[in-house]
């Protein structure tokens, strides 16, 4: 609003990453020679490796990528998540997966992250409003999880719920949707390799208003589909209900893959614009599947898009 | 009773010292603070939509007040029409502000503004509450006032009555699910617009 305090610095005027590194790991070389046990508390470095599947188009900056965010559970606006999400425990955090699967239970956030390798996943991100970033996600893919739980035969869907916490998540005391936010992938799209569970961005554990501690991203798909902070993944045998949805069916299909070509009620899915070009940033043509055709058309050969919008 | 109208006597008398033109004078502001802020980053990372949405929100503001002006006075005696044109005249300012911004910042393509009026019900509407604001606009003069008629005028310029319900179901539309401010408008909007058509039953001939 008009008038309100604005603070001028950006995070551009922070220690750039490579100063600050540098710095930890000459304070790790002193610890090594026994002069240390300073090292005041710092951000985890969770030292993902790089991926095949990451594009070289420029990342949004870290305060684009936490300061604009659609997370209804903590309001409707795009400054909201980044105001309220801080309220939010996200230790301890636990995932229930059950459903078609031979290892059900309760998973410890721990329990998940520690057998994997996380990978840098820089990734195209376009939201259904018909804007877009590029964000450098960090996590696994969920196919690695599904796989160590083991995945039934008669499985054919992923079904995913967000946490419920009302007196946390400020946004969900109003029935904007109908809470849990529910998301789901059909199987083959939960086992492909673009598809995973994120961790964090920028090298560090995930901002809660960008759906800590764990949540999916798949780069194809709009972004509504990427739900945040997961507790709950079921397999299950028949298509499992998803909150836009069941919002507003017309609007929000159960797939919703990104496609230039099938109008949105609302929105033009012709062009977008990358978030953080300013006041006068110009749009550009949205690709097929996000630009990720190459990797995923194959999962939809044969389906009329138009009808499975 | 008699408290809140001798409150109301003396905000009338207060009032009455400033003339209506000084509205005209600071209204710019906003737009000229918005503006300047979204150029240097103090709308956030997407200042488009948010000047966008900064505009028609105050335009929606202003307009509630344009109509809140009549029951106001009848209910407790607070007289601001002297302010109404000059409230309407700069809300209508804002409406076209906000569609500049749409059009020029943020669709930028012109064959998708066509496509979106055309098949977007809630840009359709917002569209026709423009429209219907125009001949108000053009009207809202002396010269104009003398020309038509008071009666016709003041027939005429009824026409705001839907531009403003067109507007607050533009902004109901426009929000994904079911948000609450939104709702707060369109209701505030329907209430005053239901204590119009009250008063109408009670005394048809005005």
């Amino acid at each position: 609003m008009a008038g309100r305090w604005r603070n001028d610095l950006n995070w551009s005027d922070v220690t750039p990453r490579e100063v600050y590194l540098s710095r930890r790991r000459l304070m790790a070389g002193v610890g090594a020679a026994g002069l240390g046990a300073v090292a005041g508390p710092a951000l985890a470095e969770l030292g993902a490796v790089p991926s095949r599947y990451s594009t070289d188009e420029e990342p949004n900056s870290f305060e684009d990528i936490t300061s604009y965010n659609n997370f209804y559970e903590f309001g409707t606006g795009k400054d909201d998540p980044a105001r309220h999400a801080e309220n939010l425990t996200t230790e301890p955090w636990t995932v229930r997966i059950d459903g078609l699967v031979d290892r059900p239970g309760d998973y410890s956030f721990e329990d998940i992250v520690r057998p994997v390798e996380l990978e840098e996943r820089i990734y195209r991100f376009r939201c259904v409003e018909a804007w877009s970033m590029v964000v450098p996600w960090v996590g696994f893919e969920l196919a690695d999880l599904l796989e160590r739980v083991g995945v039934q035969p008669s499985a054919r869907y992923v079904a995913f719920e967000t946490l419920v916490r009302p007196e946390e998540m400020v946004g969900q005391r109003y029935g904007v949707l109908d809470w849990p936010y529910r998301e789901g992938l059909r199987l083959d799209e939960a086992m492909h390799p673009l598809t995973i569970l994120a961790t964090g961005l920028y090298d560090e554990p995930m901002p809660k208003q960008n759906g800590a501690p764990i949540r999916l991203v798949v780069p194809w798909k709009y972004g509504f589909k990427s739900i945040k902070s997961i507790v709950r993944i079921a397999l299950t045998e028949e298509q499992p209900p998803t909150s836009w949805n069941m919002s507003n069916g017309r609007e929000y299909g159960f797939y919703s893959n990104v496609n230039p070509d099938v109008s949105h009620p609302r929105w033009s899915q012709a062009t977008e614009r990358k978030i953080g070009g300013g006041l006068f940033a110009r749009r550009f043509p949205t690709r097929m599947f996000n630009g990720y055709g190459e990797e995923v058309a194959d999962l939809y050969a044969g389906m009329d898009l138009a009808k499975f919008y | 009773m008699v408290d809140s109208t001798s409150i109301s006597q003396r905000i009338n008398g207060a009032v009455r010292r400033f003339p209506p033109g000084l509205l005209y004078l600071v209204a710019p502001f906003p737009a000229v603070w918005w503006f300047y802020q979204g150029a240097t980053g103090g709308l956030g990372p997407e200042p488009i939509k948010a000047l966008e949405h900064l505009c028609g929100e105050f335009a929606l503001q202003l307009l509630v007040v344009g109509l809140a002006v009549t029951p106001l006075r009848e209910f407790t005696g607070l007289n601001l029409i002297r302010f109404r044109r000059a409230i309407g005249v700069i809300a209508f300012s804002y409406v076209f502000l906000h569609l500049c911004v749409w059009l020029v910042l943020d669709v930028q393509i012109l064959g998708q503004i066509w496509a979106d009026i055309l098949k977007r019900p809630y840009i359709t509407i917002g569209m026709v509450g423009f429209v219907t604001l125009l001949p108000l606009a053009v009207t809202s003069n002396n010269l104009s006032v003398r020309r038509l008629g008071p009666l016709r005028w003041r027939r005429l310029h009824r026409l705001v009555y839907g531009a403003v319900l067109l507007g607050g179901v533009h902004f109901l539309m426009v929000v994904k699910g079911w948000q609450l401010e939104p709702m707060i408008y369109l209701g505030v909007i329907v209430i005053l617009l239901a204590a119009r058509l009250a008063r109408r039953r009670r005394n048809p001939a005005t």
